[in-house]
C-alpha cells in the first residue's frame, strides 16, 4: 500500500542540562545550545520510514516548526537517516509555546502539502515533547484534520493484511492496549518505538538535500504562541532524600512515604 | 571523471567558515555553473565529523582581522558569547604550594617576585606588542562556528553534513578525486577537494603520508588545550572582555586564558604542550589547580561549571605547514600550519586560509581553469605567501624553540624573536622525553616511584594523580558545582555521543610495542578517561568516553596509536 505519512516534530537542545526557564516561551540560552530533532518525534520518524521502506511507493514528509536558522542544522543531520520531505515553518523553538497554537499551524501547513489524500493520511508525532510536556499537540492536529482515530504513546504499529492496523499504546504498570483500526486515517501519537536510530547515510542526505535547501529558504512564518503572556516561571523545587532499606514489608515503606510527604 | 560534486570540504571550523562565507558570496554574484550538474550553481558540500557545527570546545580571544575583513560591520551582539576586548592582562601566576616542578633559577626569582606579589601573583606593567589582542574580541568558537555555519546554509549554495566524517581522500593517479566517508566506505567524487579537518583529521593525516611533506617541515610540537565554561557568581566585578593570559602555573611550562563574556560566563582554560617532560602528565587535574590559584580563584569561586571540553592543537605552526596544494586539493586552518605560535593565535589565520582560497577558487572558475597543483599554487599559495599571514608567521617561525632546551630558554626565545621580528631565535634543540624516574628526580625517589606504580596498578586507579599528591600538590576539594571528578566533567559539561554499531577510532597498532612500552603516557593525559589499563598490557579503550581531543596521537611515544575518523565525540553543553 503506497502510505502517505506525515511526521510532526520540533527541535530540542541538546544537552538539555543547562535550560532554565524564563518568562515568555523561551528558555535561557536556548538558542545558544546544539539541538536535535525531538527524540519523541524522532521515534516517529524512524518508524515511518521502516513502514515506508516496507511498502514501495510511500512517502514520508516531515512537517516542522523551529527557527528556521535553527532547523536548517538540525535537518542536516536527520535528511541522513532516510529519505523525506521537508515542510517547515520558521517560528519559535520548543520552550513552553502554545499547543493549541503549533497545533493550527501545523495542520494548515500539512493541509498544503500538494497531492496529500487526506482520507489516506496516516499522521505521525510524538506523544510527547523534550521541551513541551502538554501531550495534546498531536490530538489537537488530528482533530483539525479532521482524524478520529487517534492513539496515544504508541509502542508497536502492524499493518495487516486488507490495510488495516493493529496498535500497541503503552499504559501504566508496563502494561499495553492493543486496539485494531480498520483503515485510515489514523494519528499515531509515539512513544519510544521499538526501532533503533538510523545509522547516518550521507547519500540519502544528499538527495534530501536538493529539496530541503530550497524548501527551507522558502519556510513561512509560523508565529505561533504570540498572544501567551507569561507572567512568572520558575524551576520546580526538588526535594531528594535517599534511604536504603531491606526486607522491609511494602506497607511499611508506603507509611514512610506518606509520612515524609507530609512533614 | 563523472563528479558527484563539485566542491567537497572535510571539516567545518573557521577555516571552512572562511572559506565557504566568502565562496557562497562569490557564487552567489557570478551565475557560475556547475561542473557536476549543467545548469545549476556550483555544488559545494561540507563534511563534518562531529555531530554540530557548534560542538567546538574553545574560548578565543582574537584581532578578528580576517574576520572583520569578511564581516566590515561585524556585531559582537549577534553571536552568543562574543564581545570586544575590554581589558587585557598578561598576570605571572606564582606557585602557591610549591608543588610545581621549577628550575632553581626561577626559584630564586620566585622568591623575590613574591614581595610584591598580590594575589599570588604578577600583573606584568606590560604585554608585548606581538601577544597583544586588545583591539579584538572574546569568542566562544562553538558559538561563532554555528553563526557562520547557518549563514552559509541560508545562502543556499552549500550543504554543511554534520555527522558525515571522512576517513581519507580518494586518491587516484597521485591527485586527489574526493573523499571517503567513514559511514559506509563510498567514494563521493569532486573536481576540488578542501581538507580542513584540523592538524589531526584523517583526510589531512592521510595526505601527509601520500605526499611528505615539506623540506625542513616537521610537526614536533603539540598542546592539549582543555578548557572549562563558567558561570561566574552572580556579584562578579569582571565585565565582559576582560581578558587575561597567564603562565608560571600550575607548571611553568604551561600557559593558561581566562576570558569573559556577557552575561557572567567566562572561559577559563590551560594548555599543556608536549615539551613538558612530565610522562604522566594530564590536562585535568592541571585545570583544577590552574582555576585555583588565588589569582583566579577570587573570581570563579562560587561559580558554576556549564561546560567543558579538550582539543589538541598543532604548535609547530609554519614549521609544520604541509604541501598547501595539490592536483585536486588544497589544504586551509590549523592542519595547514597556520598557527602563529609567537601570537597564540589560531582562530582568525584560520579563517584567512579559508577566505584567500575561495578567492582563488572563485578565479579559477571564473577562468574555467582546472583546480591543479600549478593553478592553486599560482592562485591559494600566492595570496597566502604575500599576506600579513606569511610575513606573521615567518616572524614566529623559531620562537619557540628554545623550550627544548628548558622553560626560561623558551620564554627568552619567544622575547627574543618577538622583540627581533624574527630576525634573532633561540637555537633549537630535540625535545626530551623523560623517564618517571628522570623527572621526578630530586622530588621523589626511584623506589617511591615504584611503589606508587604498585599501589596505583594493584588499586585500578591513576598514577597521575598519586604522583601529583606525593609531590605536594593539595587535594582537590570537590564541590559539586565547579570543581567535580574527572568522570563528572564529562557528565556535567556535556554528554559523550558514540553511535552503536561504530567501529572503535582509536586503535593501538602494534600490541608488542604496547606490551614494551613503560612510559603509558596514553593512559595518563587522556581527556576523557576513555583510555585505561587494559586486561593485557594492551591498554583498552572505550568508545563511550572519548571526547575526540586527540591526544593519545601524539603523546603515544611509539607512534603506535591509530586514531580514525569516527562519528560522535562529545557534545559539549554551553561552549
Amino acid at each position: 500500500m503506497s502510505y502517505q505519512i506525515v511526521v510532526c516534530g520540533g527541535i530540542a537542545p541538546d544537552p538539555l542540562q543547562t535550560l532554565e526557564p524564563v518568562p515568555g516561551p523561551a528558555l535561557k540560552n536556548e538558542m545558544m545550545l546544539p539541538h536535535v530533532f525531538d527524540p519523541w518525534a524522532a521515534h516517529a520518524l524512524y518508524e515511518a520510514g521502516h513502514l515506508a521502506k516496507l511498502n514501495p511507493g510511500a512517502k514520508v514528509w516531515v512537517v516542522s516548526m523551529a527557527p528556521k536558522a535553527k532547523l536548517q542544522q538540525v535537518m542536516m543531520t536527520v535528511a541522513q537517516k532516510l529519505p523525506f520531505e521537508l515542510v517547515p515553518l520558521d517560528g519559535p523553538p520548543g520552550g513552553f509555546t502554545d499547543s493549541a497554537d503549533v497545533a493550527e499551524a501545523l495542520a494548515a501547513a500539512i493541509r498544503t502539502i500538494a497531492g496529500l489524500d487526506l482520507s489516506r493520511l496516516l499522521l505521525f508525532g510524538g506523544w510527547e515533547s523534550a521541551t513541551r510536556g502538554a501531550g495534546t499537540t498531536m490530538q489537537r492536529v488530528g482533530a483539525l484534520l479532521g482524524i478520529t482515530e487517534q492513539f496515544l504513546a504508541v509502542d508497536q504499529l502492524e499493518v495487516r493484511d486488507g490495510g488495516s492496523l493493529r496498535v500497541w499504546e503503552r499504559l501504566e504498570g508496563g502494561r499495553q492496549q492493543v486496539s485494531l483500526c480498520s483503515g485510515l486515517p489514523a494519528m499515531l501519537a509515539w512513544a519510544t518505538g521499538h526501532l533503533p536510530e538510523p545509522p547516518n547515510h550521507p547519500p540519502t542526505g544528499m538527495a534530501n538535500g536538493r529539496l530541503l535547501m530550497p524548501a527551507l529558504q522558502k519556510a513561512k512564518p509560523a508565529p505561533a504562541g504570540a498572544g501567551c503572556t507569561f507572567l512568572d516561571v520558575s524551576l520546580p523545587k526538588q526535594i531528594r532524600q535517599t534511604v536504603i532499606v531491606k526486607d522491609k514489608p511494602a506497607a511499611e515503606i508506603a507509611r514512610e512515604i506518606v509520612e515524609w510527604i507530609t512533614q | 571523471m563523472n563528479l558527484d560534486a563539485d566542491i567537497l570540504c572535510v571539516g567545518f571550523g573557521p577555516a571552512m567558515g572562511g572559506f565557504l562565507t566568502t565562496l557562497t558570496r562569490g557564487l552567489s554574484e557570478e551565475g557560475l555553473e556547475s561542473a557536476a550538474m549543467p545548469g545549476l550553481p556550483p555544488q559545494v558540500i561540507c563534511y563534518e565529523r562531529a555531530d554540530d557545527i557548534s560542538f567546538g570546545v574553545s574560548g578565543v580571544v582574537t584581532r578578528a582581522r580576517a574576520i572583520r575583513a569578511s564581516f566590515p560591520e561585524f556585531d559582537p551582539d549577534a553571536v552568543p558569547m562574543a564581545a570586544p576586548v575590554t581589558s587585557e592582562s598578561l598576570v605571572y601566576l606564582l606557585d602557591p604550594h610549591g608543588a610545581s616542578r621549577r628550575p632553581a633559577m626561577l626559584r630564586a626569582a620566585d622568591g623575590i617576585l613574591k614581595i610584591a606579589a598580590e594575589h599570588g601573583a604578577i600583573e606584568l606593567p606590560y604585554i608585548p606588542g606581538f601577544l597583544q589582542k586588545h583591539d579584538g574580541f572574546v569568542l566562544s568558537i562553538g558559538q561563532f562556528n554555528q553563526w557562520a555555519g547557518q549563514q552559509v546554509l541560508m545562502s543556499g549554495l552549500a550543504q554543511i553534513w554534520p555527522s558525515a566524517p571522512v576517513s581519507a581522500p580518494l586518491i587516484e593517479e597521485g591527485r586527489v578525486s574526493g573523499v571517503v566517508l567513514a559511514a559506509d566506505g563510498a567514494g563521493v567524487r569532486g573536481a576540488l577537494t578542501v581538507v580542513g579537518d584540523g592538524p589531526y583529521g584523517a583526510a589531512g593525516r592521510r595526505l601527509d603520508e601520500e605526499f611528505g611533506l615539506p623540506e625542513g617541515h616537521v610537526r614536533d610540537e603539540w598542546a592539549v588545550g582543555m578548557k572549562l565554561v563558567i558561570e561566574l557568581p552572580e556579584d562578579t566585578t569582571l565585565a565582559p572582555g576582560t581578558v587575561i593570559h597567564t603562565f608560571g602555573y600550575p607548571e611553568p611550562e604551561i600557559f593558561g586564558f581566562f576570558y569573559t563574556h556577557p552575561d557572567r560566563i567566562a572561559s577559563a582554560g590551560i594548555f599543556v604542550p608536549s615539551w613538558l617532560e612530565n610522562p604522566v602528565r594530564t590536562a585535568y587535574r592541571y585545570l583544577q589547580h590552574f582555576i585555583q590559584h588565588p589569582y583566579l580563584w577570587r573570581y570563579v569561586r562560587g561559580g558554576r561549571m556549564k561546560s567543558w571540553g579538550a582539543k589538541s592543537l598543532l604548535e609547530s605552526g609554519r614549521r609544520g605547514e604541509p604541501f598547501l596544494a595539490g592536483d585536486g586539493y588544497a589544504r586551509i586552518g590549523e592542519g595547514s600550519g597556520s598557527t602563529n605560535v609567537l601570537t597564540g593565535s589560531g582562530v582568525d589565520e584560520a579563517w584567512l586560509t579559508g577566505t584567500q582560497l575561495a578567492e582563488a577558487v572563485l578565479v579559477l572558475l571564473r577562468e574555467k581553469k582546472p583546480f591543479t597543483r600549478e593553478n592553486l599554487e599560482a592562485t591559494y599559495v600566492a595570496r597566502r605567501r604575500t599576506s600579513w599571514l606569511e610575513r606573521e608567521n615567518l616572524v614566529a617561525e623559531k620562537a619557540r624553540n628554545g623550550f627544548a632546551r628548558g622553560v626560561i630558554q623558551g620564554f627568552l626565545g619567544m622575547a627574543l624573536a618577538g622583540f627581533t621580528r624574527g630576525r634573532l631565535h633561540w637555537p633549537s634543540g630535540d625535545v626530551k622525553r623523560r623517564t618517571l624516574k628522570e623527572y621526578y628526580s630530586g622530588r621523589l625517589s626511584p623506589h617511591r616511584i615504584v611503589e606508587i606504580q604498585k599501589q596505583c596498578a594493584a588499586a585500578g586507579i591513576s598514577l597521575h594523580d598519586a604522583l601529583m599528591d606525593a609531590c605536594g600538590w593539595p587535594a582537590i576539594q570537590y564541590d559539586g558545582q565547579l570543581l567535580v571528578t574527572h568522570q563528572d566533567a564529562l557528565l556535567m559539561g556535556g554528554k559523550v555521543q558514540a553511535p552503536a554499531g561504530a567501529e572503535d577510532h582509536v586503535l593501538f597498532r602494534d600490541a608488542v610495542l604496547c606490551e614494551e612500552c613503560r612510559q603509558r603516557t596514553c593512559i595518563e593525559m587522556c581527556s576523557g578517561q576513555a583510555i585505561h589499563a587494559g586486561e593485557t598490557k594492551v591498554p583498552a579503550f572505550e568508545r563511550e568516553k572519548c571526547v575526540h581531543c586527540g591526544a593519545c596521537l601524539w603523546n603515544c611515544p611509539g607512534n603506535n596509536i591509530a586514531f580514525a575518523a569516527g562519528p560522535g565525540g562529545f557534545h559539549s553543553a554551553e561552549n
